[in-house]
């Protein structure tokens, strides 16, 4: 039976109808319905449709017609209300961004105009391509992107050096540009340190320690862990300890590197050494044995951030600063558990282990890499699970327990396992709660070496904040309360492992001598751009991974998301096409 | 004329764009302006070429329609066996100044706009309107339709043609769009605006015209029934302005887009008539009861020469009423849709200020190399037909260009500049 009711003098537009049309017409019990305004040639739909009545003639065109075919003439009440309902309720609650997201460079520069930097997580194949572009524009770059190849990040940096621009990066995990934190990175109070760093976990620890002990960081620089390698020449890295040099609100310089090439370092030393502002400087794995003029090296990552506080607060320099606390309650050892496991999802952090074991054991404090193992030695290993070799088709284990768990139960198998060396990198982009994720596999794995008659003491730091998300404080103590020792920072976690097996590191006294005499000049002039990028928040364009937005716009710095994709969908020869059509 | 750059040489097409003056000067019967209509039974359809067999169920019902308008058969069968038959010559619109909606079917005797776009001297042609219901652009073809072409044949275009005469200069389209699209006209699934402004443009003369009182109500009643009225005008401006932009014969700015149900076809200023076709799409949208997305035909019609124009779909922003046959969606979809297709286009038209858009100009100028390079298809407002023959619109969305058309293009004009 076909129903028909008017609503006269109810004018909606077509679309509405047709919307209104399709919500109604779910409606059990019903065998059709159309909702059309009474127009001539809607009456002909209407006729077309089998739903053509008598009374729909006297409709008019501003009078809205709902005819319904039901066998249940009680329906047609349910479809007049439901009808009344949705044209009372056309509001459409949308999801508003508070950033613009663009698909081309082009409309990334007019969303943001004032765009300074590109922060470039793309597939490393194309990183260097769009670095390039960013470059063009006028922009500095920060590599996130891994796997760009030496000859184009010399060529990148060459090319940003001359046009005053920086790189950072590539595999640049980190920076903090005026109090925003960039890509994976913590939230740390600002202050008077200025941080350049060729690692990204070397920059978090001294960065965290700094804030920790209540100071501040002005910016932390990274440069690409390769900056100081010999055919790069430390580009980046001399560009922003300039930078940092001429920057007002930078009081203090902190130089972080892993072991760089003679050449490049001995350059980069005599730039230090030329600047007028106190430095103290890292190259993990060179063991320091004084501190010369304005530059004092430091041997760890703690050491580095504690002689930085004390410069920034006008204190005398100690001689050494390792001397934390390496205290571990009593473990009970079988004779054969004498090595320790440290597993680290951080790199240098790793490698820091590596150096403190080593020289520990007396064989000396450089780094060797062996078969993923950045120390493996008399059942030793120290491994960054975060290095391309596991991370294959898996996620970081910053951000997936999954790597290290498997690790942690094979390490508690070995009977030669003494001691589990863990660190927990939290801040944004990292694990929303690692602890609660890992502690399970750390209970289970330490269980069953115990139910096999052996303790093992597992022994964690957290490097982060308490203005971190995940927050310093919690995870340190969901750790604690598992039962895990944890140290204040790695320096003093390695050491206490170190202290559970009997052995220790011997520190150097480092005296302050003069700097040697420097017969080099340095221009140290910083370009426009640079000076912009340090004296404001950045603004950035962030090319790829769109969860980095969420620091930047959290720390009040500007951003529009790129959403990009491979150029012609990744067809080689439709991007041939593109560059000849220029 | 030689560029330095691929950019500098769009830029000419754009400001060649920008500089338009479309007119609608006249209103003719289309063999007095098509002089291939002269030339045995010859019917005009929309997009690139195609093959009475691979026309639309909808298509072929126009030609049917279009046989028996011209009087070359009295009934649907004679008609359709006489197409088959190879009896009667098929000429895509745009080959011949004249672009056409939906079917695009055009034939000797229809009445077609004439525009005239004085900053280039040239003109282009479109039928009219003929509104919603059992039309022939669907592919309708019964008593009411013939009869409906009949009057706009004997008094509809002959009524406006000698109104427009009255007008001193012509109407000046730029004008009509530019006022229409800050009302929240898109001009092509909503051109409401447009018509009321052309209705109100064109009234005063054609109060002045010497008729019959009848008829010149019914005209008024006509012009002020069809919502839809002045997508025709815009798409015959935009040809002519298009068309007067491709004298360039430079560049990678597509200067047409269509579809004849089998191919989507475009071409691109610098390599002036020919056609890069792939498949056409199906548009997705909404339908009216009793149909679904399984009836619709695939993609038609000339009418995306209003997107090529920067317009239609590329301006969802300036008509939120239309912006649900996208999806669920209301302004901010709207919004996102024309953001997105600025992606694609090279800058922004003055002459089309969108007020909902903070006042920027509509899209100009779509570059086939940024289709290519972000794979962001234009998107195009359009009705949809039955893909039968005869049943007429089902419904309306959008629909999007397929991306092959593009690459297809940019690859024929790198070997034309001997760069591959």
């Amino acid at each position: 039976m076909i129903h028909t009711i008017i609503k006269k003098n109810s004018y909606q537009d077509s679309i509405n109808l047709m919307l209104l049309t399709n919500a109604v017409s779910a409606t059990e019990g019903i065998n059709k319905v159309q909702v059309m305004m009474g127009t001539p040639a809607n009456k002909d739909i209407f006729k077309s449709a089998g739903l053509y009545t008598e009374e729909l003639e006297k409709a008019e065109s501003n009078d809205m017609a709902i005819v319904v075919d039901t066998d249940d003439e009680s329906k047609v009440a349910e479809i007049l209300a439901k009808a009344d309902e949705y044209l009372e309720n056309q509001a459409i609650s949308g999801d508003s961004e508070t950033f613009e997201t663009v698909r081309t460079w082009d409309r990334a520069t007019k969303a943001q105009p004032n765009a300074n930097l590109a922060l470039i997580s793309v597939p490393g194949q194309y990183a260097a391509e769009e670095a390039d572009k960013a470059l063009d524009l006028g922009l500095h770059a920060f590599m996130f992107s891994d796997n760009v190849s030496l000859e184009d990040e010399v060529k990148l940096k060459k090319k940003a050096h001359e046009k005053g621009l920086m790189v950072m990066g590539p595999d640049s995990g980190t920076g903090i540009l005026d109090g925003v934190p960039i890509a994976f990175a913590n939230v740390v109070n600002k202050g008077k340190i200025g941080v350049v760093g060729a690692s990204g976990t070397g920059i978090q620890e001294v960065t965290t320690i700094i804030d920790r002990l209540g100071e501040g960081v002005s910016h932390a620089i990274g440069t690409g862990g390769r900056d100081l390698n010999e055919a790069i020449g430390a580009i980046t890295m001399m560009d922003a300890i300039k930078a940092l040099e001429a920057h007002q609100q930078t009081d203090i310089i902190a130089v972080i590197s892993k072991p760089p090439a003679k050449e490049v370092r001995d350059e980069v030393v005599e730039l230090l050494h030329n600047v007028s502002k106190p430095v103290v400087a890292i190259f993990l794995g060179e063991k320091p044995t004084q501190y010369e003029g304005n530059v004092y090296q430091a041997y760890t990552l703690e050491e580095t951030a504690r002689i930085a506080v004390d410069l920034a607060r006008g204190n005398e320099i100690k001689p050494d600063y390792n001397d934390g606390d390496h205290e571990a309650k009593t473990i009970n050892l079988k004779p054969e558990q004498t090595a320790i496991k440290g597993l680290y999802s951080g790199g240098t952090l790793a490698s820091e282990a590596a150096v403190l074991i080593s020289d520990a054991m007396g064989l000396g404090s450089g780094i060797k890499n062996e078969e993923g193992f950045v120390l493996k030695h008399e059942g030793h290993e120290v491994a960054d699970l975060g290095d391309d070799m596991y991370t294959q088709g898996k996620p970081h284990p910053m951000i997936d327990p999954e790597t290290r768990a498997s690790f942690i139960e094979k390490a508690a198998e070995d009977e030669k396992t003494a001691v589990i060396l863990l660190d927990f990198v939290i801040g944004y982009g990292s694990h929303a709660d690692m602890p609660s994720a890992l502690i399970p596999s750390i209970n289970k794995a330490v269980a069953a070496a115990k139910e096999k008659g052996r303790e093992i003491a597992v022994i964690a730091s957290v490097c982060g904040t308490n203005n971190d998300p995940q927050n310093y404080q919690d995870q340190k103590k969901q750790l604690t309360e598992a039962g895990i020792i944890v140290k204040d920072n790695n320096n003093q976690a390695v050491r206490t492992a170190l202290s559970v097996i009997g052995l220790q590191v011997e520190d150097a006294q480092k005296a302050h001598v003069d700097a040697p005499e420097s017969t080099r000049t340095f221009d140290l002039t910083v370009s426009e751009a640079v000076q912009t990028l340090l004296n404001n928040k950045p603004t950035v364009i962030n090319v790829g991974v769109k969860s980095f937005t969420d620091a930047i716009i959290g720390h009040g710095g500007r951003v529009v998301q790129y959403d990009w994709r491979p150029i012609a969908g990744g067809n080689e020869r439709m991007r041939k096409i593109l560059n000849l059509l220029k | 004329m030689n560029y330095n750059s691929m950019d500098e040489a769009n830029r000419a097409v754009l400001d060649k764009i920008v500089g338009s003056a479309p007119f609608l000067v006249d209103v003719v019967p289309a063999k007095e302006k098509i002089k291939e209509l002269n030339e045995g039974k010859v019917i005009l359809h929309a997009g690139p070429p195609v093959a009475w067999e691979n026309m639309t169920g909808p298509m072929q019902g126009s030609c049917i329609g279009a046989a028996l308008f011209e009087g070359w058969a009295e009934t649907g069968e004679e008609a359709e066996r006489m197409l088959a038959n190879g009896e009667v010559k098929f000429i895509p619109c745009h080959h011949v100044n004249t672009v056409g909606p939906m079917g695009g079917i055009t034939s000797a005797n229809f009445p077609v706009l004439v525009v005239e776009n004085r900053s280039d001297g040239n003109e282009a042609y479109c039928i009219m309107n003929e509104g919603i219901g059992k039309v022939l652009r669907f592919g309708a073809y019964s008593d009411e339709v013939i009869n409906r072409l009949n009057w706009m044949r004997d008094i509809l275009g002959p009524t406006l043609s000698k109104a427009i005469k009255l007008t001193e200069d012509g109407l000046n389209i730029n004008v009509m769009m530019a006022k229409a699209i800050t009302m929240g006209d898109e001009f092509h699934q909503r051109n409401i605006a447009s018509s009321l402004i052309f209705l109100k443009e064109i009234s005063p003369f054609v109060v002045q015209v010497d008729m019959d009182d009848n008829d010149r109500k019914d005209v008024i009643q006509f012009l002020a029934d069809t919502d839809q009225f002045f997508l025709n005008i815009a798409m015959a401006a935009g040809k002519s302005v298009m068309d007067g932009a491709r004298m360039i014969e430079a560049g990678t700015v597509v200067t047409a887009m269509c579809r004849n149900g089998y191919e989507f076809g475009i071409r691109i200023s610098g390599m002036g008539d020919q056609w890069f076709t792939a498949p056409v799409n199906t548009p997705q949208g909404l339908f009216f009861t009793g149909y679904d997305q399984d009836m619709a035909s695939p993609d038609m019609g000339d009418s995306a020469i209003t997107e090529t124009l920067g317009v239609g779909g590329f301006a969802m922003i300036a008509a939120p009423g239309v912006t649900r046959f996208v999806g669920a969606g209301g302004f901010d979809d709207a919004l996102k849709t024309s953001n997105e297709m600025t992606e694609i286009c090279i800058d922004h038209n003055p002459n089309f200020s969108i007020p909902t858009w903070d006042f920027q100009g509509a899209c100009l100028g779509i570059d086939a190399r940024k289709v290519v390079e972000t794979g962001i298809e234009p998107v195009i407002n359009t009705g949809i037909a039955h893909k039968d023959a005869g049943v007429g619109q089902i419904g309306a969305g959008t629909v999007r260009a397929p991306k092959a058309c593009f690459e297809k293009a940019l690859e024929a004009y790198a070997e034309k500049l001997g760069l591959i």
